[in-house]
C-alpha cells in the first residue's frame, strides 16, 4: 500500500488519479495532507495538483459518463467523508476500463456509494435551501449564520443568487470559516474576522428585524394544530441540530 | 400597529391551518429582471409541532363570512372575533418573510364578505401588487371563490401559480346536511372554467411563446375526512374524478377536527382520523404515481381501506395469484407494485440489472424494504420463501414491525 497525498482540492484529487496511473501505484491509499496518518512501512507519493494532468482526467471521464454522474462524483467529493477519495478513485478506475456506461450499475459498491453519498450531500443541500434564516442588518444586507454537516456553500450558492436577485446577503459557514457573499452582481467566497465585532445584535439589525421575527413566531404557533400534535414527526423533519439557526425555535 | 398586525395574524393563520393544502411545487416560474424570488422548487422551510410542513404564508384575508358551514369555524354563527388583513399588509407580510427565507411565497384565502366578487376582487388585488409593483416571482396559491365572476378567475390565473376551490364535503347530501348556503355545482362551476380556461392557454402557448402563462402549477382541491359518513369508497372515487375530469394536480385529505358543539358534527374530543387521512393519501399516490387504478385500490363490495396495512401491500395479498415477481425480469410497472418497492427502488432495480443479476443483498444494498418485499419476489438467489397464505403475510409483516400508529388504533377501530 503506498500513501498518495494531495492538497484536498478537487483538480488535486485528480492529479492524483493521473499520477496514479502515470507511476503505475498499484495500492494507492489517497489522504489529504495534514488529515493522514502517514504509514510506517510503505512509502509516500506526494501530488502537486496540476491543471493540465487533472484536465485530462476529467475530460476522459465526462466522455465516458452521463453529465448528472460526474455531478455525484463532485458532490461526494466535496462530502470529505473518510476514505471517499479512495472510493472515488475506484469507481473513476471502473468507469475508465468499462466499456459502457456505467453510472447505473447499483450492483457495484462503489457505484452505490457514490450515487448514496452524493443523495446525503443533496439532502443537506437541501436543508440549507430549507432552514437558511436571514436576518436584515441596518445597512440592508440580508445575513446567515450555518453550520452544516458537510461543505455545501458552493452547491446552495446559485439557488440563493437567482432568487434574491435583489438583495445584498451573506450566508456564512462557521464550522468551515468561510461565508459565500452576493453583492447583486456576483457571487463571491468570504471571510470574516470575528475578533473585532462583538455581538451588540440590537446595534447591528434593522429597526424592524426584530418585528418580523416575533411575527414570524407568532405565525409559526398559530399555524399549528394543537390537536394533532406529534412531535417525532416534528423532530425528524426538522432535526435538532439546526434549531439555533431557526428564528421559529428560538424563546420568544 | 405591531400589535394588531400580531392580533390578526394570530387570528387569520388559526382559522387558515385546517386549509392542508402546503405544496409550493408543480409551478416553473422564473425570477426575471432581478427581482424578487422564483417558484420553482417546493421547499419545506418550517415544520410546526404537528409535524406537517410550512411552505407558504397561510392566511385568510378576512374571517368574516355570510356563510354558516357547519364544519368551518370561520361559519357565521360561530362566536369569534372578526378581523381583517389590508392588500397591503398582506403584501408586507409576505415580501418581509419571504425576504428572510422564511416561505416559498403565499397562500391566500378568505371568509366570503359582502358578496363573491368583492371577496375575490381583493384576493386578486394582493395577488396583482405582489406580481406587479413588487416584481414578486415567488409562489402564490389563491382561493377561487364560488360564484365570482369568469373575468375575476382569469385574472386571478394570471397572477397565481395555482389555484383551488375546496369541495369540502365529499358528496352533495353531506354538503347539503353541514352547508346549507351552499351548492355542489356552484362549487365544481371555477373548478371547470378554470379548468377549461388551463387547456386553452397550453394551446395558445404553443402558437405565441409570448402568450402569458395563466397558473402553470393547476388547481388543487380538498375533503374533509370524518366530518361525515362518507366511506373511503366515495372519497377515492371522488379524487379519481378530480383527476381524470378536472385534472386536479392534488387532492388534499384533511381530518375533521372537532372545533364545534353541532350534532351534525362529530363532538369535540374526538381523535383526529390520522390513519385513515394517512391511508387516503397511500391510496392516491398509488393512482398519481403508482398508475394503480382506483377500482384495484377499492371496490363497493369493501369500501373501507385497511387500517392495519398500507393499500398496496392489501392490494398485493388480494392478488397473490401475480406472485412471485422476478426481480431480475419483471417489467418497471410490475416491480413498483411490489409492497416494500418504491418508486426510486424501482427505478434502481431496472437499471443495476441491466449490469449483473440481482440477489437479496443488491436489493438490501439500494435499500429496499426486505421484510415486506420477500413474501413477494425471487432473486437470482432466492426463489421464494414459502407459499404462504396472505392472512399469514399479513400476519408475519404486523408482527414484525411496530407501527407508528399502534397506540392508536385501539381507538380507530372502534368507529367501524
Amino acid at each position: 500500500m503506498q500513501t498518495v497525498l494531495y492538497d484536498a482540492s478537487f483538480e488535486g484529487f485528480f492529479t492524483a488519479v493521473f499520477e496514479i496511473y502515470e507511476y503505475r501505484i498499484s495500492q494507492p491509499d489517497i489522504q489529504r495532507e495534514g488529515a493522514a496518518a502517514v504509514s510506517l512501512f510503505g512509502n509516500t507519493h506526494t501530488v502537486h495538483t496540476d491543471r493540465n494532468k487533472a484536465g485530462r482526467v476529467i475530460k476522459k471521464l465526462q466522455e465516458k459518463l452521463y453529465e448528472d454522474a460526474f455531478r455525484q462524483l463532485y458532490w461526494s467529493f466535496l462530502s470529505a467523508q473518510p476514505g471517499i477519495e479512495n472510493t472515488l478513485f475506484r469507481y473513476t478506475r471502473y468507469a475508465l476500463s468499462s466499456s459502457q456506461q456505467i453510472t447505473t450499475d447499483y450492483s457495484n459498491a462503489d457505484v452505490l456509494t457514490i450515487q448514496q453519498t452524493a443523495k446525503k450531500m443533496g439532502r443537506e443541500k437541501h436543508r440549507m435551501e430549507a432552514f437558511i434564516r436571514f436576518q436584515q442588518t441596518k445597512d440592508g444586507l440580508y445575513y446567515a449564520v450555518v453550520s452544516p454537516d458537510f461543505n455545501v456553500l458552493p452547491l446552495i450558492s446559485r439557488h440563493f443568487e437567482e432568487r434574491y436577485a435583489d438583495q445584498r446577503w451573506l450566508i456564512y459557514d462557521t464550522t468551515r470559516k468561510y461565508g459565500i457573499f452576493y453583492d447583486l452582481n456576483t457571487v463571491s467566497e468570504v471571510s470574516i474576522d470575528f475578533t473585532t465585532s462583538p455581538q451588540d445584535t440590537a446595534a447591528i439589525y434593522d429597526e424592524k428585524e426584530a418585528l418580523y421575527q416575533s411575527l414570524w413566531q407568532t405565525y409559526f404557533n398559530s399555524t399549528n394544530i394543537t390537536a394533532r400534535k406529534n412531535m417525532p414527526l416534528h423532530i425528524r423533519h426538522m432535526p435538532r441540530r439546526y434549531w439555533k439557526y431557526l428564528t421559529e425555535k428560538k424563546p420568544y | 400597529m405591531s400589535e394588531r398586525i400580531r392580533e390578526k395574524l394570530t387570528l387569520l393563520a388559526d382559522a387558515a391551518k385546517y386549509d392542508v393544502s402546503c405544496a409550493s411545487s408543480g409551478s416553473d416560474r422564473k425570477n426575471e429582471n432581478k427581482g424578487l424570488g422564483n417558484a420553482s422548487n417546493g421547499i419545506c422551510h418550517a415544520y410546526t409541532e404537528d409535524g406537517r410542513c410550512v411552505s407558504l404564508l397561510k392566511i385568510l384575508l378576512s374571517n368574516f363570512c355570510i356563510y354558516d358551514c357547519a364544519y368551518c369555524i370561520s361559519r357565521k354563527s360561530n362566536d369569534i372575533k372578526r378581523v381583517a388583513f389590508t392588500v397591503q399588509e398582506v403584501v408586507d407580510l409576505t415580501i418581509n418573510f419571504y425576504r428572510r427565507n422564511y416561505i416559498e411565497g403565499l397562500f391566500l384565502s378568505s371568509g366570503i364578505f359582502k358578496n363573491p366578487d368583492y371577496t375575490m376582487e381583493r384576493l386578486v388585488l394582493v395577488a396583482k401588487k405582489l406580481r406587479t409593483e413588487h416584481n414578486f416571482h415567488g409562489y402564490i396559491h389563491l382561493k377561487t371563490i364560488p360564484g365570482a365572476s369568469d373575468e375575476l378567475m382569469q385574472a386571478a390565473a394570471l397572477y397565481a401559480d395555482r389555484l383551488s376551490v375546496n369541495v369540502e364535503m365529499p358528496t352533495k347530501e353531506s354538503l347539503r346536511l353541514l352547508a346549507p348556503d351552499k351548492d355542489r355545482d356552484d362549487m365544481l362551476k371555477p373548478m371547470q372554467y378554470i379548468d377549461k380556461a388551463l387547456i386553452q392557454n397550453q394551446e395558445e402557448k404553443k402558437q405565441f411563446k409570448q402568450a402569458p402563462t395563466l397558473a402553470p402549477a393547476g388547481q388543487s382541491t380538498q375533503m374533509v375526512i370524518g366530518a361525515s359518513p362518507e366511506t373511503d369508497f366515495q372519497v377515492l372515487y371522488m379524487s379519481d374524478y378530480f383527476y381524470r375530469k378536472m385534472h386536479l394536480r392534488r387532492v388534499y385529505y384533511s381530518g375533521y377536527v372537532p372545533i364545534s358543539y353541532d350534532n351534525r358534527l362529530p363532538a369535540i374530543g374526538t381523535p383526529v382520523p390520522i390513519i385513515r387521512e394517512n391511508r387516503l393519501y397511500q391510496a392516491d399516490w398509488l393512482m398519481r404515481f403508482y398508475h394503480f387504478k382506483v377500482h384495484e385500490i377499492i371496490t363497493p363490495d369493501a369500501p373501507l381501506l385497511d387500517m392495519q396495512i398500507d393499500p398496496k401491500l392489501a392490494w398485493a395479498l388480494r392478488n397473490l395469484h401475480l406472485f412471485p415477481i422476478d426481480i431480475n425480469t419483471a417489467d418497471y410497472h410490475l416491480i413498483m407494485r411490489i409492497p416494500g418497492i418504491g418508486l426510486q427502488s424501482a427505478q434502481k432495480i431496472c437499471e443495476a440489472r441491466k449490469f449483473s443479476r440481482l440477489n437479496m443483498h443488491h436489493l438490501q444494498q439500494i435499500g429496499i424494504a426486505i421484510n415486506r418485499a420477500r413474501y413477494f419476489i425471487t432473486t437470482s438467489d432466492v426463489k421464494m420463501v414459502k407459499d404462504y397464505q396472505a392472512d399469514q403475510i399479513k400476519e408475519f409483516i404486523l408482527n414484525e414491525g411496530k407501527s407508528k400508529y399502534a397506540p392508536n388504533f385501539s381507538q380507530q377501530l372502534k368507529l367501524f
